[in-house]
């Protein structure tokens, strides 16, 4: 026994879920590999612990391990008691009794966690009939009232449905039904809206929110995002490096963390209620388990680490706080993280925005794809209309947030503006020239003043070319020759913060957050005048991420650079971006300078996109009032004459039938509300 | 059947046609050019007279001083009505085919089934227990007779009936032909023959067939295994066995649905070597013989044969699909 | 964020730059975990040292007749006998041999580079070329290649076993080209290839220097199968006499000449048969073990494949 247990309020036999002790390796191919090491937690009946941690901190691995679904690779050690019953060791035939009846368990991915080729109902069915003893007609009659419950509209129809036919929040709500099918007394849920749109995870969570009502269970949530935790826990323990590092009641945790990890990762988190403030990275990235030294894990990064760092802390608490636990020697003062410097402006980008030139200039891009039906012989049944008038408007020296959910047409609009070429309807100018009216050879040219980064840093290099190729190759495109696009290599990687001599290496061996600077230096290689970023964060850690938005922060500010950054997270356009594009459905629903819109959304849909938006701060969260849209946004492939998002506004359920017509027969146009901001509806407050 | 499925499968149809008609023109014009029924038949012994060589050319439509396409022309405009013209040996093309299909086919039957149905099983079995020594000894035992081509396959059977007989001092074993000729006695006497005749065919097909199935099935069931949902099932309270019994299996054999279909394509090629080996009269010797005497509209039947076979394959394949995919039936 | 619930350092992004020097030694050491795959190989270099090497070790040429020396069984004289007419067995097993490997390597080979362009130009231009492409390769696929092989090849037996192969090849590439094609599409809407393409890079060079490496994997793995499949089909056409002619031998027609006298003698028939299998499983094992090294997403290396979080991919999927 390294530590005494994490919380020993509970004893562990009345504790809902008591995990002791917990380790977990699993076998390489050069000999085990700890994923987790020693961990402690308690779950007392009918509370919400929140488990938070980045990729690789062994947080899932401890929800699969309490549930004995590791794969066979894995080795447990420790103890898990649900209710007072050991669960490691015990067989797979008792086991099954209890998954599912006492605990049960959400999953991150609802798009694959459920069987293809059975029916909806058929599935949550066989959870219940696992377990009681009914017939397959009660069973099936109770599957749907679960799915009612858990507010699945027509549920006797939609439980004849399979998985395919549900979007990804509805079977996220399957999967809860199924979860809740036997009134656990335990619910793990690991990474449940992580996959999922913002609107949609606030539905999930108020979803998660019924189900414990319903079922009084004990909740452990397993997530990466501090403000998804912030809102939903009673109390939080952060993981590091296979181990709880921190842990405490949820205001105490992000009133006045101690564990100098916490510290850094709430200083790194992006928040949509404040802009403006710098974030402070963590420095290094996050330590490989196979090669720990037995010091403390988080040393190499820590500005406090002395010598005294040389053994792995446990988790105390200090004086007589028994509740409140950190594994640190150390006390850590304010300002502990150094707060990174931001250039000024370059000269140019000072001027007042109507005298700036203009980068992109996009007015009413569409974009539909046709719908076919058939493998062979083709035939055309429909139209999608990703993008159904998108405007745009992006001034030298000025980052523009795009922002929108899946399905809202962002990818599409930002392939057709790059394509470079005539739009199906309306005009794309770049630079101040017409995309319509270019030759094949102008646009090549124009190809190198705009540049795009990717979101997934892994997939946006080719895992077969060293690094010093794929930042060269939009150099070798435009015609440089290979010596000298060789030559600018030193300086590319440099510039973005690595060094001249990752030149030889490949993609794989950089860690995610390398592996985005390596795509922006690529993108600056032909020094462009404008960086399209596509989700350029989202597939990074938050500490991470943090020293990517500031590297951006200063590359703009030192070269002159305009972004279009697209983004589904709030918090990060809010962090960076001067002015907000919101879109709903292939349309531009609101936009305007980012204070603005976020102090003031006057579009009915901003405004529940900003309620769902979770904030890194339990008093703020407890206190907010959200906008639940309901549902799903309907099918692109419906021509609306009207707005598209009436379906869901709750401005429109409100409206008397006359004005509702309205809404019904004429598309709203983009109406200035004041200063720079412009909303598309016909009954925004001004 | 849903009318979009019934529309998907109706343009799958047309463009089955149109890869037909391409393909049996085709095959008409390789045959031709390529065999030499004149040189057949004026290889006789005794050489007949060139005006007979001539007319009996043209009765059977093969003459090559009509103009090829003239020829095609005919050969179709008869196809289309059913008729396949006549051998070399002037018997129809059609009743030559209605005996030999059915021969093919009681000899594929049974060794089909027998094969796919122990290939899947040893396939799911080996997936579940993955690198024990079981599933190490069917791995290297299906690699084995995967690296037998058939008609070694049947050899060896052959070779090793022959054995067998020679031990037992009596025919145990029989190899050649469909029955024994000339045997007379009770129905049940009859039967046992032909089974006696059908069990080293069976066995060189199953066996093949077998192997195949196996290594495919092993591989999706081990994609199948590391899925989310079965891990779902699993959280829901079943047991691991019941999990991939009731989830597993199914989900799994949906990729198989194209194997089974193009595996009995394979199995027609195999059967040439199958039927040629163990002396049985079915498509693939007749195939074999037709081009030993340059019987073009014989030869040009079996492809046609062929062909549709293939495309009857893909449809199926669909079909199947479609039918263990809820995913299709509705995209 | 992603989590996941294998092995950690699964993720590369977990190690530290100098953990891994190249994907090619992580192959290496799981290739040579391989028992199977490793035997393949060895047995593989072997049977080619024989093939080549073996018949400068004897006196006899394959088409030497011994008439003193008549069905003779295996002695000093003859290593593995002698045939009706009184041919060197292992001379002759050797040839054929060396002339199946021949067949066999050519034409995975010519198969391979025909199916890779055909099915990435296909797969990457889309549209028509894709249409038209296709329609071809099931085309080929509805000729019943055994059949049309069998038609054609007397008529081309003067020009000798080169033209064999070609038949061989040309019919024995569609089926890699359709995997090609649609791995193309998918690596397509990969980002690296986005990015390349909105670089402005020629889509050829785009092909070239991103699509075929990206998909070599495959190939290499495909091939090497491919060379046992060629065998096979060789063997068995020349079994019929549809593929190798005389005074050519092959492992085929060995084979072919030897089954009827297996039994009484069994050195005739068993060195060629003997030799075949061997061959063609080495050439399997080396394959599923190719596989299981160069492929990350096939068999049991597999890791769990992460859920990508939203965002772009879901729009694409809208069309």
């Amino acid at each position: 026994m390294t530590a005494p247990p994490a919380d020993a309020v509970t004893p562990a036999r009345t504790a809902a879920l008591a995990v002791r002790d917990l380790h977990v390796d699993f076998d390489g191919p050069e000999g085990p590999v700890p994923a987790v090491r020693g961990v402690d937690l308690t779950l007392n009946p009918g509370e919400v612990l929140g488990l938070v941690g980045e990729s690789g901190s062994g947080k899932s691995t401890v929800a699969l391990a309490a549930m004995g679904l590791l794969p066979r690779t894995a080795r447990v050690r420790g103890s898990v008691l649900a209710g007072g019953t050991e669960l490691l060791g015990a067989g797979e035939k008792a086991l099954s009794r209890l998954r599912g009846s006492r605990v049960a368990m959400v999953f991150q991915d609802p798009l694959s966690a459920l069987t293809p080729v059975h029916r909806i109902g058929d599935q949550i069915a066989e959870a219940v009939r696992v377990h009681q003893d009914v017939t397959r007609e009660q069973a099936r009659r109770r599957a749907v009232e679960l799915l009612d419950l858990v507010g699945i509209p027509d549920p006797a129809r939609r439980a004849r449905a399979y998985p395919h036919e549900f979007s990804g929040g509805m079977r996220q709500r399957a999967v809860i039904a199924m979860a809740v099918a036997n009134d656990p007394d335990v619910i793990l849920a690991d990474e449940p809206t992580t996959a999922l749109d913002v609107t949609v995870q606030a539905q999930i969570l108020d979803v998660l929110r019924t189900a414990r009502r319903e079922t009084g269970a004990a909740l452990l949530l397993v997530s990466h995002d501090l403000g998804v935790i912030a809102g939903m826990a009673d109390r939080v323990a952060v993981m590091y490096a296979g181990r709880v590092v921190e842990s405490a009641p949820v205001d105490a945790l992000f009133a006045a963390p101690r564990m100098p990890y916490t510290i850094g990762l709430l200083g790194a988190v992006p928040r949509p209620d404040t802009g403006g403030r710098p974030l402070t990275p963590v420095p290094g990235s996050p330590p490989d388990l196979r090669k720990l030294s037995g010091g403390c894990p988080f040393a190499p990064r820590c500005p406090l680490a002395d010598d005294a760092c040389g053994d792995e802390p446990a988790l105390t608490g200090t004086g007589d706080d028994h509740d409140h636990l950190a594994a640190c020697v150390k006390t850590p003062g304010p300002g502990l993280y150094p707060v990174p410097e931001i250039p000024p402006a370059t000269a140019g980008a000072e001027a007042p925005r109507s005298e700036r030139p203009a980068v992109l200039r996009v007015q009413g891009l569409a974009k539909t794809f046709p719908v076919f039906k058939g493998t062979a012989f083709r035939r055309r049944v429909g139209s999608v209309y990703a993008v159904d008038g998108i405007d745009l408007d992006i001034r030298r020296g000025e980052t523009l947030g795009l922002v929108g959910e899946s399905g809202s047409g962002k990818s599409t609009a930002l392939m057709e503006i790059l394509r470079l070429a005539a739009p199906e309807a309306g005009e794309v100018e770049i630079l101040g020239r017409s995309a319509a009216g270019l030759t094949k050879r102008q646009a090549h040219a124009l190809r190198g003043s705009v540049q795009i980064v990717f979101q997934d840093p892994m997939a946006s290099l080719d895992p077969r070319m060293p690094v010093g190729e794929i930042v060269a190759e939009p150099l070798r495109a435009q015609g440089h020759g290979r010596a000298d696009a060789a030559g600018r290599i030193p300086r590319l990687l440099e510039l973005v913060g690595l060094e001249a001599a990752h030149a030889d290496r490949f993609p794989h061996e950089f860690s995610g957050g390398q592996r985005q600077r390596i795509g922006i230096a690529r993108a600056l290689a032909v020094e462009p005048e404008l960086l399209v970023l596509d989700e350029p964060v989202s597939a990074l850690d938050v500490s991470v991420q943090a020293g990517v938005l500031n590297l951006l922060q200063r590359l703009k500010r030192e070269l002159g650079l305009a972004y279009l950054f697209v983004s589904h997270d709030l918090a990060v356009v809010r962090h960076i971006a001067d002015r907000v594009s919101v879109m709903y459905l292939g349309r531009t629903v609101e936009s305007g300078p980012v204070e603005e819109v976020f102090a003031r959304p006057r579009h009915p849909y901003t405004q529940a996109l900003l309620s769902a938006v979770p904030v890194p701060d339990p008093s703020r969260e407890r206190a907010r009032e959200r906008i639940l849209l309901a549902g799903d946004p309907p099918s692109p492939a419906v021509r609306d004459e009207g707005c598209r998002f009436r379906g869901r506004c709750p401005l429109y359920a409100a409206l008397g039938d006359a004005e509702r017509s309205r809404c019904e027969g004429v598309r709203p146009a983009p109406r200035s509300l004041g200063g720079d901001q412009v909303a598309a509806c016909h009954f925004a407050a001004g | 059947m849903s009318p979009t499925v019934l529309a998907y499968l109706t343009k799958r149809l047309g463009y089955y046609a149109l890869l037909l008609a391409v393909a049996v023109f085709l095959s008409y014009v390789l045959s031709s050019l390529a065999l030499s029924p004149r040189g057949y038949f004026e290889g006789r012994q005794p050489p007949p007279p060139a005006a007979s060589v001539e007319a009996q050319l043209t009765e059977l439509g093969i003459n090559d001083h009509t103009p090829l396409m003239e020829r095609f022309g005919t050969w179709v405009s008869h196809a289309v009505r059913g008729d396949f013209g006549r051998t070399i040996d002037s018997s129809s093309v059609g009743e030559e085919f209605g005996r030999r299909i059915g021969v093919s086919l009681r000899l594929l039957f049974a060794g089909t089934l027998l094969g796919t149905v122990a290939g899947i099983l040893a396939g799911a079995w080996g997936a579940l227990r993955q690198y024990r020594f079981s599933d190490r000894a069917v791995t290297v035992f299906a690699f084995l007779l995967l690296s037998t081509p058939t008609f070694l396959l049947a050899v060896l059977l052959k070779l090793g009936a022959m054995k067998v007989n020679q031990a037992a001092g009596t025919e145990l074993i029989s190899f050649t032909g469909e029955k024994t000729p000339g045997l007379s006695g009770s129905a049940g006497t009859l039967l046992g023959d032909r089974a006696a005749h059908l069990l080293l065919p069976t066995l060189s097909i199953a066996l093949g067939t077998a192997a195949a199935y196996s290594r495919y099935q092993r591989g999706t069931m081990l994609d199948v295994l590391g899925s989310d949902f079965l891990r779902t099932a699993r959280a829901k309270g079943l047991t691991h066995r019941r999990a991939v019994l009731t989830h597993g299996l199914r989900t799994a054999l949906v990729p198989m649905s194209t194997f089974f279909a193009y595996g009995f394509l394979a199995l027609f090629t195999g059967a040439a070597f199958t039927e040629k080996i163990f002396g049985w009269h079915g498509m693939g010797s007749w195939f074999i013989d037709a081009i030993g005497k340059s019987d073009v509209n014989s030869v040009v039947a079996v492809n046609v044969f062929a062909a549709v076979m293939v495309l009857l394959s893909g449809f199926l394949a669909d079909v199947l699909h479609a039918a263990l995919d809820p995913r299709v039936r509705t995209s | 964020m992603t989590t996941t619930a294998t092995v950690p350092t699964a993720d590369p992004a977990a190690s530290a730059p100098p953990a891994a020097r190249g994907r090619g030694r992580v192959a290496l050491r799981r290739f040579a975990a391989n028992r199977n795959a490793l035997t393949g190989a060895v047995v593989l270099l072997l049977l080619f040292l024989l093939a080549f090497a073996g018949p400068y070790l004897t006196p006899w040429s394959h088409t030497d007749i011994d008439y003193s020396a008549l069905r003779e069984a295996p002695s000093a004289d003859h290593w593995w006998g002698t045939n009706r007419i009184g041919q060197d067995v292992y001379a002759q097993v050797l040839h054929g041999l060396q002339k199946s490997l021949l067949i066999g390597l050519l034409t995975a080979l010519t198969a391979t580079v025909l199916a890779s362009v055909v099915g990435a130009c296909a797969g990457y231009f889309g549209g028509w070329t894709d249409r038209i492409m296709t329609f071809f390769i099931d085309l080929l696929l509805v000729f019943p290649a055994f059949l049309i092989i069998a038609i054609v090849s007397p008529r081309l037996r003067e020009r000798g076993w080169i033209v064999f192969v070609g038949l061989l090849a040309v019919f024995g590439w569609m089926i890699t080209a359709r995997v090609v094609r649609s791995m193309t599409r998918s690596l397509k809407e990969r980002e690296f290839v986005r990015a390349a393409q909105l670089m402005g890079v020629h889509p050829l060079r785009i092909i070239a220097r991103h699509i075929l490496p990206n998909v070599s994997s495959f190939l290499i793995v495909d091939a090497t199968i491919a060379v046992g499949g060629a065998v096979m089909s060789e063997t068995g056409l020349s079994y019929f006499g549809f593929g190798v002619q005389p005074p050519d031998v092959s492992l085929g027609t060995l084979i072919a000449d030897g089954s009827d006298a297996a039994l009484t003698y069994p050195w005739m028939f068993f060195f060629a048969a003997g030799l075949l299998v061997v061959f063609v499983l080495a050439v399997n094992f080396l394959g599923d073990g190719l596989r299981d090294a160069l492929d990350p997403t096939s068999g049991h290396h597999r890791t769990r494949r992460r859920p990508r979080r939203k965002g772009t991919t879901h729009d694409r999927a809208a069309r």
